[in-house]
Order: C-alpha cells, then sequence, then structure tokens
C-alpha cells in the first residue's frame, strides 16, 4: 500500500448508512479475513435481507468476493485463509457446531464468475445436488425437480429436447443459466453470485438479470458486479466496498443518486474503479 | 494480413518529433526471425525423421530375423507303430506309453527311406534329421487314438533345427559348398533327397505359441514366458494402480502443504529414479528371504516391479489431478458435496485419461523390465507353462535375455521373434489403454 493509499485507507472511518435491517436472513458483525498475514477484510458487519438483491461493488481488489465467500465458508478450502467476527443465519452460528458446511452450501448457494458445469448431461448437472443430498426418493420427483429448476433458469425451453446433451456443449449464457439451474435445485435459502455475468455478452446479461429479479421473490441474493448499471438494475441495496473496507451501504436507489462518502461518489461517477 | 498492417500510411502524423521509423525496423528483423523460424523447423523434421529411420531400421531387422521362427520344416516319414518295436503291450498304461521307444520307430523307417545308409555313423547322421520333437508327436497320436498301434502311417515330423534352417532359406542344395550349417556334406545330401522327393513342408509352427522353454530351438516355446508375464504385469497392475491412485488422490486433494508432505513428495520423486536392480535386491531380501515368498514368481516379480511402477504413476496422477480446473471442485463444493464427493464424482473422471496414460508408461516399463527380476530368480529355465502366481516362471524381456545368450543357431530367429511377441504384447496393451481413454473422454 502506497502513501496515498494509506491515507484514503485511514480515512474510511466505519460505515455510511445502516448495515443492519430488520429480520435479517444472514448477519454478519465485524468480520476480519486475512491470508496469512495480510488482512483482506476490515471489520465489516452487513446484513443480508430477505427478498431483497444486495449488490456488492467496489474496485477490484477491495474485497467484495472474499467477503461473498465468507457467507457460505467457501473460504475454509484455503488453507491459509483466516476469518474472524460473528455470522449467523437465521441466527444460527455459521461456525457453529450444528452447522457443518455440507449443510450450510445446501442452504447457502453459490453461482461462480465463469460457468463450471460439470462434465456431466445437462440433465445430471442439475440432478446432482438433489442426488448427493437424497431430496429425491424416486426417478419421478428427481425429474420433477430437475425440469423445476431448469424452467425457473430460463433454460428449459431450449434444453427438453437434449437434456442428455453435455452441460459443456451449450453456449456461456445458457451454461451459466445452467448453472443457476444447479444451485436452485438444492432449494437454497441464500444465493450468493460472484460476478455472474462477467463472462457473458449482453443478451445473455440480460436474460440473468431478469432471472435474478425473478429470483428474489423466494431467496435472498447476494451479487457481486464489476457493473455499476447491473448493480442498479437488479439489485434493492448496494454495498459499496474499497480497500477491504465497507464503506457505504443503503438502497441502491440513493447510493446511486445521491451517495454520502466522498469515495462513494467518485466510484459511481467513474473517477477510479 | 502482416504486410497489410505493416504498410499503413502514416501521413497523418505529425512531424515535429523525430519519431524512429517501427515499419522499417520491423522490416529489418524480419528476414532474420523468418530464417530463425525455418531453422528451428528443419531441426525438428531431422530429428523425427532419424528417430523414425532408427526405429524403422530395429523393426524391419526384428521382423526379418524373427520370421522365419514362426515356420518350421517337417519331414514325412512312413512310420510303422508295431507294438514290439515300441517295446508296449496291448492297451498299455499312459506310463507304459511314455517310456515306449519311439526313437526306433522312427529310425526303422528313415533306415527304409534309406536302404543305402550301412555304416553307423552314417545311421547317427541322418537320425539327427528329425527332432526329438517327433517322439512327442508320435505318443500324443497313441495316446489320443491307441487303435493306431499296429498300423503303418505317413505322418509329418518336426525336422531338427539346422535341417529346418537350410530348408526354409531356401539355398540350393545341389551346391551343398555356398550353404552355411553345421551340418555336413552327407546330410546335406540327404536332405537334397528328402526335398527332391517331396517329402519335406514348411509350415505354421504351433509349437512356438504353445511350448514352453527347451534347449532344442524347434522345440521352444514363447507360451510359458508370455503367461508368465501376463501374471506378473496383472500382479503388478492390481497393487500399483488402486494404492498410486489413492496416494496421489491423498498427496493432491486432502494432504495440508507442510514439511512432511514435501518430503514425502521428494522422496517419490528421487524413488523413480532408483536404479530397477536396487528394486530387486530389495524384493530378495524382503519378500524372499524374509518373508519367506517362493522364488521365481509371478507374485514376486510383480511386488517388486509395482514397487517400481508406484513412482511412475503417482506422479502421472497428481499431474492429471492437477490438471482438473479448480472451477470444478468448487461448484462441486458450493453445492454442498462433501471433499470425497468432489473427488469421487467430479474430479477423477476427468483425471481418469490422465491416470491411465501414466499407468499404462509405468506398466509397459514393469514389462520391459529385466534387472529386478533376475535377483528374484526369474530367471530360470522355465519348461512348464506357469498355472498360478506361485509357480515358477519367467517373463518375456528375461526369455529374450535367455535365447540370445543360447549357442543353437536356431535361437536367433527365436530371440527376435520373442521381441516380437513383446512389441505385440506392448502394442495390445497400449490399445486397451487408449480405449479406456477414448471411453473416459467420452463423459466429456
Amino acid at each position: 500500500m502506497n502513501d496515498s493509499h494509506q491515507d484514503v485507507f485511514d480515512n474510511i472511518k466505519g460505515t455510511v448508512g445502516d448495515v443492519t435491517v430488520d429480520n435479517p436472513k444472514m448477519r454478519l458483525s465485524n468480520v476480519d479475513v486475512f491470508y496469512g498475514e495480510k488482512q483482506a477484510i476490515f471489520d465489516v458487519s452487513l446484513d443480508i435481507a430477505n427478498n431483497e438483491v444486495i449488490a456488492m461493488i467496489g474496485p477490484s481488489g477491495c474485497g467484495k468476493s472474499t467477503f461473498l465467500r465468507c457467507l457460505n465458508r467457501m473460504n475454509d478450502t484455503i488453507p491459509t485463509c483466516k476469518v474472524t467476527g460473528e455470522m449467523s443465519l437465521d441466527g444460527e452460528d455459521l461456525y457453529g457446531p450444528n452447522l457443518d458446511t455440507v449443510l450450510l452450501r445446501a442452504r447457502v448457494g453459490m453461482v461462480f464468475q465463469k460457468p463450471n458445469p460439470f462434465a456431466k448431461s445437462i440433465y445430471d448437472n442439475v440432478a446432482y445436488g438433489p442426488r448427493i443430498h437424497g431430496l429425491a426418493s424416486n426417478r419421478a420427483e428427481l425429474d420433477e425437480i430437475v425440469v423445476g429448476s431448469l424452467q425457473k433458469a430460463g433454460l428449459y425451453d431450449e434444453v427438453k429436447d437434449r437434456l442428455d446433451a453435455p452441460g459443456t456443449s451449450l453456449s456461456g449464457g445458457q451454461q451459466q443459466r445452467l448453472c443457476i439451474a444447479r444451485t436452485i435445485a438444492v432449494s437454497p435459502e441464500v444465493i450468493l453470485m460472484d460476478e455472474p455475468c462477467s463472462a457473458l455478452d449482453p443478451i445473455a446479461t440480460a436474460k440473468i438479470e431478469e432471472l435474478i429479479d425473478e429470483l428474489r421473490q423466494n431467496y435472498a441474493i447476494a451479487i457481486v458486479t464489476h457493473s455499476m448499471q447491473q448493480a442498479a438494475r437488479v439489485s434493492q441495496r448496494t454495498a459499496y466496498f474499497h480497500l477491504g473496507k465497507l464503506v457505504e451501504v443503503g438502497s441502491t436507489n440513493h447510493i446511486f443518486t445521491n451517495p454520502s462518502h466522498e469515495l462513494t461518489e467518485n466510484y459511481i461517477t467513474g473517477r477510479f474503479g | 494480413m502482416t504486410e497489410q498492417t505493416t504498410q499503413k500510411p502514416q501521413a497523418d502524423k505529425p512531424a515535429s518529433a523525430p519519431k524512429k521509423d517501427t515499419t522499417a525496423l520491423v522490416r529489418a528483423t524480419l528476414a532474420r526471425r523468418y530464417a530463425a523460424e525455418k531453422r528451428f523447423r528443419i531441426y525438428g523434421i531431422v530429428a523425427i525423421a532419424a528417430s523414425l529411420s532408427f526405429l524403422a531400421v530395429l523393426l524391419v531387422s526384428i521382423f526379418i530375423k524373427g520370421w522365419p521362427a514362426f515356420t518350421h520344416t517337417f519331414v514325412k516319414l512312413n512310420v510303422t507303430l508295431d507294438a514290439d518295436t515300441l517295446d508296449i503291450g496291448p492297451n498299455p498304461s499312459s506310463a507304459e506309453l511314455r517310456a515306449a521307444n519311439f526313437a526306433s520307430v522312427i529310425k526303422k523307417s528313415m533306415r527304409e527311406k534309406f536302404p543305402d545308409v550301412k555304416k553307423r555313423k552314417e545311421k547317427k547322421a541322418l537320425y539327427s534329421l528329425i527332432s526329438t520333437g517327433g517322439e512327442y508327436q508320435l505318443h500324443d497320436m497313441i495316446k489320443a487314438d491307441p487303435s493306431l498301434v499296429g498300423k503303418t502311417i505317413d505322418v509329418w515330423l518336426p525336422a531338427d533345427d539346422e535341417l529346418a534352417a537350410v530348408i526354409k532359406s531356401g539355398a540350393d542344395l545341389s551346391k551343398p559348398e555356398n550353404i552355411v550349417t553345421r551340418m555336413n556334406e552327407q546330410q546335406l545330401g540327404f536332405a537334397k533327397i528328402l526335398k527332391e522327393a517331396g517329402d519335406t513342408k514348411t509350415g505354421f509352427n504351433k509349437t512356438f505359441f504353445t511350448a514352453g522353454d527347451s534347449r532344442e530351438p524347434e522345440q521352444a516355446g514363447i507360451r510359458a514366458a508370455l503367461v508368465g508375464s501376463a501374471l506378473t504385469l496383472l500382479v503388478t497392475f492390481l497393487l500399483s494402480f488402486p494404492i498410486a491412485v489413492a496416494a496421489a488422490i491423498y498427496l493432491e486433494e486432502f494432504a495440508p502443504q507442510n514439511r512432511w508432505t514435501d518430503l514425502v513428495e521428494v522422496n517419490i520423486n528421487n524413488l523413480a529414479a532408483v536404479p530397477s536392480i536396487v528394486f530387486g535386491l530389495l524384493g530378495l531380501a524382503v519378500f524372499i528371504n524374509y518373508f519367506h515368498l517362493p522364488r521365481s514368481a509371478p507374485i514376486v516379480g510383480g511386488i517388486v516391479l509395482s514397487l517400481m511402477t508406484l513412482p511412475t504413476i503417482i506422479i502421472a496422477s497428481r499431474a492429471a489431478l492437477k490438471a482438473v480446473p479448480p472451477s470444478i471442485r468448487e461448484a462441486g463444493r458450493g453445492l454442498g458435496a462433501s471433499d470425497q464427493q468432489v473427488v469421487w464424482h467430479h474430479v477423477l473422471p476427468l483425471a481418469m485419461p490422465g491416470i491411465l496414460t501414466g499407468t499404462i508408461i509405468g506398466l509397459a516399463q514393469a514389462l520391459g523390465e529385466t534387472a529386478p527380476l533376475l535377483m528374484i530368480g526369474m530367471v530360470a529355465f522355465i519348461v512348464d507353462i506357469p498355472g498360478g502366481f506361485t509357480d515358477a516362471a519367467t517373463v518375456l524381456p528375461v526369455q529374450v535375455f535367455l535365447w540370445a545368450d543360447s549357442p543353437e543357431r536356431g535361437f536367433v530367429e527365436k530371440t527376435s521373434a520373442a521381441i516380437m511377441v513383446l512389441l505385440a504384447f506392448l502394442i495390445l496393451m497400449n490399445a486397451v489403454a487408449v480405449l479406456l481413454r477414448k471411453k473416459f473422454e467420452r463423459r466429456w
């Protein structure tokens, strides 16, 4: 961190705006994340609400993806990574004895930046989650879950004649919708999306955004995005991260029209980022 | 394409700063760059051509030398299988039959064929034209059909290897001075008479594929070594494949990165470079002298070869596992699959083609290995086809070594033929591996 960075860093004192909501789905308070010696997240508190899309924006390397990965403990797989702070899902401690990572990830699903379908058929991609968790007791039930998930992801009509085709044979946008269908199939309560459209063209992006808006009815959704337009289009609340700190949180409308913090304003208006 | 971009007009550029002319500078280096590229391509082609021609010379010389071993010459004799000459009673037991004097039956029929031969030395020269394998053939015939006793029949009996070599070479028997052979002039005379009477024929050498080793080249076969190799490799595969894959999965997917795993990794890499004879000494000391496993047995050979093969498969499997994109693991974990499920359901199927390639390289190495097997006694002279993992056995490369060491001329062609069988075994093994790999790759 050079001097000007250090100054900016020191000047971020706490978070502007209300980080809490009534009746939160997930509540994170005072979260610090370390990669070995290096601290990536500094004392971040944030609530994730039901039936709402929260967008996390900020310049590259600001820690928004790292923060997102705390929500389903994906950082556990990185040996040097250490997470401290209080995190809960429906009031249950994420690191508590009753919340195994397998169970947590079944309840908090994740869609990744790059579409990553399994090397299996479209059907098996979607059926995989229900199969390992034993969500369907027979083939008919499984079929129902698969078809339902594909329909919710808006992919069913495009692939209904070739459910046996490999998932990797689809186009990029279709693959990403397949990954969303795969996540929905487990019926999670929260869906995390890590830049889900960054590898897609505008038409595919529009379809995914439409889908996110529909999914909001049933799920709590946290999305990390590099595109401010996307954040403005799909989210109800927006959180702005900078240098590992949460600078400002507020309704999307407020953040994009009348940001309170200078850094947020600079980022929104494109002065850096 | 290049031409177009380099010739873009630059007139609209401001002429104020003395700019370097990129186009001219690039163009000046172009010829040199293309020449270097062309040179490199020529080196590559020369290297490939050289290695291909060496391979061609090797294969052609083996093929030319080994081809005659797949055929053998037979001599037609009119034998009278009477019980007196055979020295057997009516309804002989199998022991009696085995002791029967088939040699005298053959000798008698040869004397009848060449009635002029009277002297003892001449007779001996005549008798040596027929292989002792002829006696076994007559024994088998009578055993299969006892009613033959007392009858006079025409049979084709295998020729001695020297006679067979001369007949197979197609040499002109009227000019005996041109023929390189250990047969004397008189024997060549007999050969000429037999050949001109149409009493010799050359046909497929079944013995080579049905018999074990023998001191007589015409009776020596590859079967014992082939079965020995197959049994040994089976043990090697069954031991090394699961152990190596399990070790690779643990090291790559589960083991913490610390000094111990680093140490293990360094040692695995070192083991891959240990001379194979050291593994043979280890096998001798541990498995034979300490655990008292049988000497010369495929089970011990297989264990020793799997020790040698393990590092190769582990290294290849780890590379294959490492090549599976991390996004697949994240996708699995993101859905709530346990680490074990991620490995078994997603990572391993994708790594399987690479693991199989490594396994086949390791097994091919094991198939061609001689040195460690010498230490545990698999260099034995094996006449019987091994029937199990604990029977005394030898393997193909050791058989090649033994035959190459034998003084009889007939073993020269056997040696090359054994190499051909070894290569065929290898190609078959590779073909199976390619098929398996294709099958796994089709799962995307």
